[in-house]
């Protein structure tokens, strides 16, 4: 029980944190919203209704990744300058228990960017959102954001040593956007890129809220979605641990 | 001679110390890899949606991403400043103000052109495109104005965050207000009529239509005027910010704000 309300506090204050914040609450939202605008004026030039509304769909889940990418990689950052790392890590809660909650505090930016691009694709492009199967289009958007949460909570871990890690955070934008389909056909990539692709969980998110917008039974993407994202989870658990003894032996936790 | 020194110099150590004293860890990921992997993203939606061909895409991309350097440099260089608690010392010097940030702005202006040409060429390379040798000449000096240009809106926005603490933001603002209108990935006559209107008020739409053309094998006299089109928004720009630094550091001093972090 204490545990669930450290969980839920961490959280809630997380993102009362990041919504006051103009470069998490705001450009988190406004990035992804005007490279998806972008994308679709370039799909608007030929008018095509069933493109567009593909791109629509990839293009509302953009922000779910940005709300990761550049936070989640800065994240261990942002407490070392602020001087508590090392009271993070020297709190009887273990570290993951601290940084999961502020990885969700980001992706629940993340569905604000969702709703955000959808309405300002019906908006400015007159892209109502055809969805034949609501239930599961909110379910995959749901599992693709808990996915991408763990993503950023694996990302996190991985890069607490690396003291520029926003450079590489956003680094992983652009390349993300592609390589999981949110705006681009999977099957127009090279080959060789193809397995990267079904490594990233949103890539089988994507394709379960697309195959719900069909109609289609998005059921064997959400649970590949599901595994691929308990896998980063259980890596980034173990990685955790060690790479944060690993600071502490070396005394390196707080250098900047 | 001592303004020299300063535009010289001074440029010279800010840059530096802009990238950490040139951490290729910084330096890499955000002036290489950024270019190549937005090139690669526009690229890809171009060829799904049917639209343009790869040159396009990595023209437009590459010199987008020009602005980063202009842009955010110039920002965090002031920034910068402010947290080393060095900016009430720089601004109280006696050195003038035209060389001190037009000697920040220049490094910034030959990095921009590395970043765009990093992007085209590598674009090429990476997608197979096909740019006449004979064209390459003309891309380097179209890229250098088209670079210098967005120096100049570095320069506003270096004067803004004198003012306002959030660079990072603002910058990237600004950035995707150049995506979107000046002809990036859509050329600025497929725009809506008031989207191209505000396109062609901004730096890099000129430079960006010109390089296109030249890549497609036009000459000088066929671009000239673009190019002088671009100059000429650079310039305006230019002395636009150093009016504006010049006003908002009156501002900040005068409000006692210069150093609030």
């Amino acid at each position: 029980m204490s545990r669930l309300r450290q969980l839920l506090v961490c959280y809630r204050l997380q993102l009362k944190v990041m919504m006051f914040s103009p470069f998490e609450g705001f450009l988190q939202v406004f990035f992804p919203l005007m490279f998806a605008t972008a994308a679709l004026l370039v799909y608007r030039v030929n008018d095509d209704p069933e493109a567009m509304l593909y791109a629509g769909i990839g293009a509302a889940a953009m922000g779910i990744w940005t709300s990761q990418t550049t936070s989640a990689a800065t994240l261990v950052q942002r407490e070392r300058w602020a001087g508590t790392l090392e009271l993070v890590v020297a709190a009887p809660t273990p570290f993951a228990f601290v940084v999961l909650p502020i990885t969700f505090a980001m992706a629940t930016l993340g569905l604000y960017s969702v709703v955000a691009v959808i309405l300002w694709d019906w908006w400015l492009f007159d892209l109502p959102l055809r969805v034949e199967n609501w239930p599961g289009f909110v379910l995959s958007i749901l599992m693709t954001t808990f996915t991408i949460a763990l993503f950023g909570f694996l990302l996190s871990v991985t890069v607490v040593r690396y003291r520029t890690a926003w450079a590489l955070g956003s680094a992983l934008e652009y390349p993300g956007w592609l390589l999981c389909g949110f705006v681009v056909p999977l099957s127009l990539l090279p080959a060789w890129a193809l397995p990267l692709s079904w490594a990233l969980a949103p890539t089988w998110g994507v394709a379960a809220m697309r195959a719900s917008a069909a109609g289609d039974s998005p059921w064997s993407e959400l649970a590949v979605c599901l595994g691929v994202g308990l896998a980063y989870a259980a890596l980034a658990a173990w990685l955790g641990v060690r790479l944060i003894d690993s600071a502490r032996r070396n005394a390196t936790l707080a250098l900047t | 001679m001592t303004s020299v020194r300063i535009f010289f110099v001074g440029g010279l150590m800010s840059f530096r110390a802009l990238f950490n004293w040139m951490n290729p860890w910084i330096f890499v990921p955000t002036t290489l890899l950024g270019p190549i992997t937005q090139i690669l993203l526009f690229a890809y939606v171009g060829r799904a949606a049917g639209v343009g061909d790869d040159e396009f895409f990595i023209i437009g991309n590459a010199l987008n991403y020009a602005a980063i350097p202009g842009m955010f440099a110039m920002t965090f260089t002031i920034g910068g400043e402010r947290r080393a608690q060095t900016l009430g010392l720089v601004l109280t010097s006696p050195a003038r103000r035209v060389p001190l940030f037009l000697g920040r702005a220049m490094p910034v202006i030959l990095n921009g052109w590395g970043t765009a040409m990093i992007g085209i060429v590598s674009g090429v390379w990476v997608l197979d495109a096909d740019i006449p040798a004979s064209s390459w000449p003309l891309i380097v000096l179209v890229v250098a104005v088209g670079s210098l240009a967005t120096a100049g809106i570095g320069l506003v926005m270096g004067a803004i965050n004198l003012v306002w603490r959030d660079g990072a933001t603002l910058g990237n603002v600004v950035f995707l207000v150049l995506l979107i209108f000046t002809g990036t990935n859509v050329s600025v006559d497929d725009l809506p009529g008031w989207m191209e209107a505000v396109g062609r008020c901004l730096p890099l739409t000129h430079a960006i239509e010109a390089t296109r053309a030249v890549a497609d094998g036009a000459t000088w006299s066929a671009v000239s005027g673009l190019v002088a089109t671009e100059l000429l928004i650079g310039a305006a720009y230019v002395v636009l910010g150093l009016l504006a630094l010049r006003w908002l550091e009156h501002l900040s001093r005068t409000h006692a704000t210069l150093e609030q972090i």
